[in-house]
């Protein structure tokens, strides 16, 4: 007979305006083991955890915590419980210290009223030292790095007496040595007693760190399997619900002659710190290059000196053997580039103007859809008829507002609008982050073809699996530097973790 | 036409109409606190506006700087501003319009009175132009730097009135020369002496530009984009700075014709004003009333205009002192902005609505 | 005249000056710290002004003497917390625009009081003298000290009490915001609601709390004017104060020192054109331009010294934990 789970969901169905985001959904988590809950971005994972952590209420179902039902009607109930939530995007105060982030809401006080930051500071040390954790209870939250911004996250947790932790996509803004530090934790705390549930897509997590494995696919738990008894194929398969290939189709690239070239170039901040530091490559015709570096290692400001968003300093920025330095976004526009923004919602899209307009966001001014200064309807719209249907838009309409479209169409929109401009030189900026498995295809494929037509394509990634898959040719760049030159598939995570991390052993030109 | 019933029967046309119907209950129940007959006093407001043509004149009048001000403030908003300082535009537009209205002679009234009108338009959209320019380059908030511009331009006003144009003895400068004058002298005496001018149409024609301008052309586009996503818009190669300058100065026209038109059309001079005259802050509810839409502006403006030119007759006829229609414009703009409340009170009739249809 | 008595009195007058503007002014900051954007400040003291003298009025009908203004004070600070409640229950619990209700209660708050005052007094436009105001503290020991007497006693301590709790008030602020739990949990409803909802604490409580501080302190600003300086309520009582408050915890940076910093500023620029006036060269300049001295500094200043400032995170937001 097995033991009693620590927690079991029974039956959960949670229903929004037209649809079951949670259908029926049982689960049990075991003590000192770490479950892993797998499904594509709105299989309903994240619905399901709110519900066990208070923040919606089932329509049907209850939970269970150490056998007894229980209402988890508020994150305060949850909390009471023992149940601790590690968010994906971290819910922390960006201006206040790390003590503050975690003692927030369970002030230790003298009297009630002021804060006894000794003690606090004293508490969040200790706690910080027995899972190794090595962090300053003092810094500034915007000061640190998203690594240790996650550990504060899971600091609140245990600060709470937390002892089931739940895990939501943790590694999506990892490198791969905070992966394996991660990993390491979550090793630590199951040892200690805790238990884990992992939100996840990816597979390789689950194969390296859990004991069981749910599957959830439109809110509906296909599968509960032990992870020793599976393979990630299988996994693969069950989440998406067809067979799914790992390696993108592609033909080997056949380069041409440089269509941009990064010289030198350095820029340094309004407090003078210096941003990129004499950063130097070239991009060539019919290949895509991948940027991999830890993130703020200079991938935002190279991409904005690049489309004129940004001074430079010096160096310089050739395009087709022009140079485009310090140029507005609208002359360099003009000259061949493309730009996939990182941020959809607040660099590529305006949200609340229409899918039609935005499709027109860079080129309303040009003829026909201006004629006299007066915008050309007509012609706008049928532009974006025609982009919607080729890049398969899925939007009620043209005239629906780019707010209401599901992030995947949102970014179909913006890849449309770029390709449309049929641009030389291509710049993609986490182009995926946050899709799901289908969206990830089209939107590598689309990367691939415009390679194929002869584009030079620069792709910024923090997903080393989409940088190992999709380029042709991978430059590491660590403190606004370019340190090192591979081809994917000459290297592995290992060792691109360790250029990531500013060791340049493996680099062939830095 | 099947548009403009379907617009009647929209939800926020409802609870529009909603909104103004409860400003004018509760506007009725503070009179009754106080001891009055609401209906008296709302029939003396009636009558004192649609009474005789004198009286629509005069409400007409009264509307006329509330649309361009409306007009002002909704278009700033449109680019993503907030610009309290449409007070301070007025000024100078009365300013620039008593300038050019008084010191040039001998022009005939088909050049002299544009010029005049245009010089308004120009000090208006100057002086907003200098805050949009100091939040582009300095990036400091605008809704202080018009708030302390408004006071600003009404000393600098005062000063250019007393140095220039003062008619000695007097708090006011001398008058415009005819020939700057915009009043329609034959409709006037057909409505009893009402100052009816051109700005009126001005207003309407103004309000038109703004719908196509910001809708319909290329730099509306772009005005758009910034209002509402200047970041995007700065990523698309739009010039922020640019048009955050230009919307404050087009911004700034709307008010400062507002204010050549007072000048040029209602006073035939210009006073030394002791403190701010307020246009610019019934400027902001109206763009409120009419949700920052031009039309909505026009519909806005006409109601603040009725109520506040009609409460002089319900403080004559029926003794209601007229701060009670501030109250009703404000509990009806804080109902149009608190459309949850207005909607929590008229739940049971869009149940019954619906039981209705089944 | 001696100088350093000129200078006393300068003092003195920028701290008069100053007195409503900080407290209204920290009244804004409890509001937006909070996270709920509060232009309606104006109108809150425009409440307090007017609630400040019916207190008083009818505290002295009833033979009350010279603890009416005090009664004043009070009557003003719950006048001001009823009405920062419209501004709440719009923006907190039916989520209305912030800026819109801003202005409704600025509004509102005009037409109300003046719609009372003709009620209240047959007609009037204004309400009647007060008899009793509140009185300057007075330390002749400190003012007949050599050389600094003039300046200590004369300038800075002969002040009015709303002056001193004025300045108290910051420092307690300051010590609120910063080192209570009452405050760390206001900072981090304004900066980040939904970390602070998971964290347990009630958004929307301590955004009402906020603003509701906020009518408090604006109706304390009001009054301050009420019972200092004009020693009635008409409709030019407060007349923008609300605003330059607003401005000054804007340029304050939303930190009570900074505010008081601030609010001395407009306070000493208001004062310095009464002083400008006592020399002779100051003849050649139109009055005009003294009267305009003070928002042209204010703007010089804007532009020279500071750039961006820096606002709560989550400034002007509704929150709204339903959002997925």
């Amino acid at each position: 007979m097995a033991a009693t789970p620590v927690v079991e969901l029974k039956q959960i169905t949670k229903r929004f305006p037209g649809i079951v985001a949670n259908d029926s959904i049982s689960i049990k988590l075991q003590k000192g083991e770490i479950h892993a809950l797998l499904g594509e971005n709105g299989a309903g994972k994240s619905t399901l955890m709110n519900i066990l952590f208070g923040l919606y209420q089932p329509d049907e179902g209850h939970i269970e915590v150490n056998g007894e039902a229980v209402a988890i009607d508020s994150p305060n109930k949850a909390i009471e419980l023992g149940i601790g939530m590690v968010h994906q995007h971290f819910k922390l105060v960006q201006s206040f210290s790390v003590t503050e982030n975690i003692i927030l809401g369970m002030e230790p006080s003298k009297g009630g009223i002021q804060i006894d930051y000794k003690t606090a500071t004293e508490k969040v040390k200790k706690l910080s030292d027995q899972y190794g954790f090595r962090i300053d209870p003092n810094a500034k939250i915007e000061d640190i790095s998203v690594g240790m911004q996650q550990r504060v996250e899971i600091l609140k947790t245990l600060y709470r007496g937390a002892d089931i932790l739940i895990f939501d996509e943790p590694t999506a803004v990892l490198t791969p040595q905070e992966i394996s530090e991660l990993i390491e934790i979550m090793r630590k705390l199951v040892a200690e007693g805790k238990s884990i549930i992992l939100i996840t897509h990816k597979l390789k997590e689950i194969m390296s760190v859990s004991d069981t494995v749910t599957i959830i696919r439109r809110g509906k738990v296909i599968d509960t399997v032990k992870t020793n008894e599976t393979s990630p194929f299988e996994l693969a398969e069950k989440m998406v619900g067809r067979n799914v290939s790992f390696k993108v189709d592609k033909k080997p690239a056949e380069p041409g002659e440089k269509v941009i070239e990064v010289k030198d170039v350095s820029v340094k901040n309004k407090e003078g710190i210096t941003l990129l530091d004499g950063m130097t490559f070239d991009v060539r015709r019919g290949e895509i290059v991948g940027v991999a570096g830890v993130d703020g290692n200079g991938q935002t400001q190279i991409i904005e000196a690049l489309s004129g968003l940004r001074k430079i300093d010096s160096g310089s920025i050739v395009l087709n053997g022009k140079e485009i330095g310090n140029h507005t976004p609208r002359q360099i526009s003009e000259s061949g580039v493309g730009h996939i923004p990182e941020d959809r919602h607040k660099h590529g899209l305006v949200l609340d103007f229409s899918v039609s307009e935005n499709m027109v966001l860079e080129s309303y001014y040009k003829e026909p859809y201006t004629k006299r200064g007066f915008l050309n309807f007509r012609a706008i719209n049928d532009l974006a008829k025609r982009l919607v249907e080729a890049f398969d838009v899925r939007t009620p309409s043209i005239q629906t507002k780019a707010r209401s479209l599901s992030g995947g169409n949102q970014q179909k929109a913006i890849i449309a609008r770029e390709i449309n401009k049929n641009p030389d030189f291509l710049i993609a900026a986490q182009p995926t982050r946050g899709l799901d498995v289908g969206a990830i295809e089209f939107v590598q494929t689309q990367l691939i073809q415009q390679r194929d037509q002869g584009k030079a394509v620069l792709l910024v990634s923090f997903e080393l699996d989409e940088i190992l898959n999709v380029s042709d040719r991978i430059i590491v760049v660590y403190e606004g530097k370019v340190i090192g030159e591979v081809r994917p598939e000459e290297t592995n995570d290992q060792e691109l973790g360790l250029m990531m991390a500013g060791s340049r052993q493996g680099g062939t030109k830095a | 036409m099947n548009k403009f019933l379907k617009w009647f029967a929209s939800d926020s046309f409802i609870v529009s109409l909603a909104a103004i119907v409860m400003g004018l209950l509760l506007g009725a129940v503070v009179m009754m606190i106080g001891g009055y007959n609401p209906i008296t006093a709302y029939g003396a407001l009636i009558s004192r506006v649609f009474g005789d043509w004198y009286g629509f004149g005069e409400a007409l009048r009264e509307m006329t700087p509330l649309v361009l001000t409306g007009l002002a403030v909704a278009f700033a908003f449109r680019a993503g501003m907030f610009n309290i300082g449409a007070e301070g535009q007025v000024l100078m537009g009365m300013t620039g319009a008593s300038l050019i209205g008084i010191k040039i002679t001998g022009l005939p009234a088909l050049i002299h009175a544009p010029l005049a009108i245009i010089a308004g338009a120009l000090f208006g959209g100057l002086w907003a132009a200098l805050a949009g320019y100091i939040k582009a380059k300095r990036g400091v908030n605008e809704v202080i730097t018009t708030i302390m511009l408004n006071w600003t331009a009404l000393f600098l006003c005062n000063y250019i009135v007393r140095t220039f144009l003062l008619m000695p003895g007097n708090q006011r400068s001398v008058d415009i020369q005819p020939s700057a004058s915009i009043s329609i002298d034959w409709l006037s005496q057909m409505m009893g002496n009402a100052r009816v001018h051109w700005g009126i149409l001005l207003a309407m024609l103004a309000s038109t530009f703004f719908y196509y301008f910001l809708w319909k052309t290329k730099q509306g586009f772009e005005l758009r984009a910034v209002g509402s996503n200047p970041e995007a818009a700065r990523y698309a190669g739009i010039n922020v700075s640019k048009n955050i300058v230009k919307a404050m100065f087009i911004s700034g026209v709307f008010a400062g014709l507002a204010g050549a038109f007072e000048t040029l059309g209602v006073f035939h001079y210009q006073s030394v004003y002791s403190s701010l005259p307020g246009y610019g802050f019934n400027g902001i509810a109206v763009a409120l009333l009419g949700m920052t839409h031009p039309f909505g502006v026009l519909a806005g403006a006409g109601l603040f205009g009725s109520l506040t030119y009609g409460s002089a007759g319900m403080s004559f006829d029926a003794g209601v002192p007229p701060e009670i229609i501030q109250i009703v414009i404000g509990s009806i703009i804080f109902f149009i902005a608190a459309q949850g409340i207005v909607r929590f009170i008229l739940k049971p009739v869009y149940k019954r609505k619906k039981e209705k249809v089944l | 005249m001696d100088s350093l008595l000129i200078f006393g009195n300068l003092l003195n007058t920028t701290l008069v000056f100053s007195t409503a503007l900080i407290f209204a002014a920290l009244g804004g900051l409890f509001s937006e710290r909070s996270g709920i954007v509060n232009i309606g400040i104006e109108g809150l003291m425009v409440f307090g002004a007017f609630a400040a003298a019916i207190g008083t009025h009818y505290a002295e009908e009833a033979g009350m003497g010279g603890a009416s203004p005090w009664i004043g004070l009070i009557t003003a600070v719950v006048v001001g917390v009823l009405g920062s409640l419209i501004h709440a229950v719009a923006t907190i619990t039916f989520k209305a625009d912030q800026t819109i209700s801003g202005v409704v209660i600025n509004f509102l708050a005009t037409g109300i009081t003046l719609y009372l005052v003709k009620l209240l007094f047959d007609g009037a436009g204004e309400t009647p003298l007060l008899l009793h105001r509140l009185a300057k503290l007075n330390f002749p020991d400190f003012a007949s000290i050599p050389v600094i007497g003039p300046i200590i006693g004369a300038g800075i301590l002969n002040s009015y009490p709303t002056t001193f709790i004025a300045i108290i008030l910051v420092f307690v602020t300051y010590y609120v915001l910063n080192k209570t739990t009452f405050g760390l949990r206001l900072r981090s409803v304004g900066e980040h609601p939904s970390a602070a909802d998971t964290m347990g604490i009630n958004v929307n409580r301590m955004r009402y709390i906020g603003v509701m501080l906020s009518g408090a302190l604006a109706g304390l600003g009001g009054a301050t004017i009420t019972l200092t300086t004009t020693g009635l309520f008409s409709h030019t009582t407060v007349s923008g104060q609300g605003f330059i408050a607003i401005a000054a915890l804007i340029f304050g940076k939303w930190n009570p020192l900074g505010i008081m910093g601030a609010a001395l500023f407009f306070g000493f620029s208001q004062a310095i054109r009464n002083y400008v006036q006592l020399f002779e060269w100051s003849a050649s300049i139109p009055q005009d331009f003294i009267l305009m001295l003070p928002y042209v500094l204010t703007v010089i200043v804007l532009v020279v010294a500071i750039g961006k400032s820096r606002a709560p995170a989550a400034l002007g937001e509704a929150y709204d934990p339903g959002k997925r």
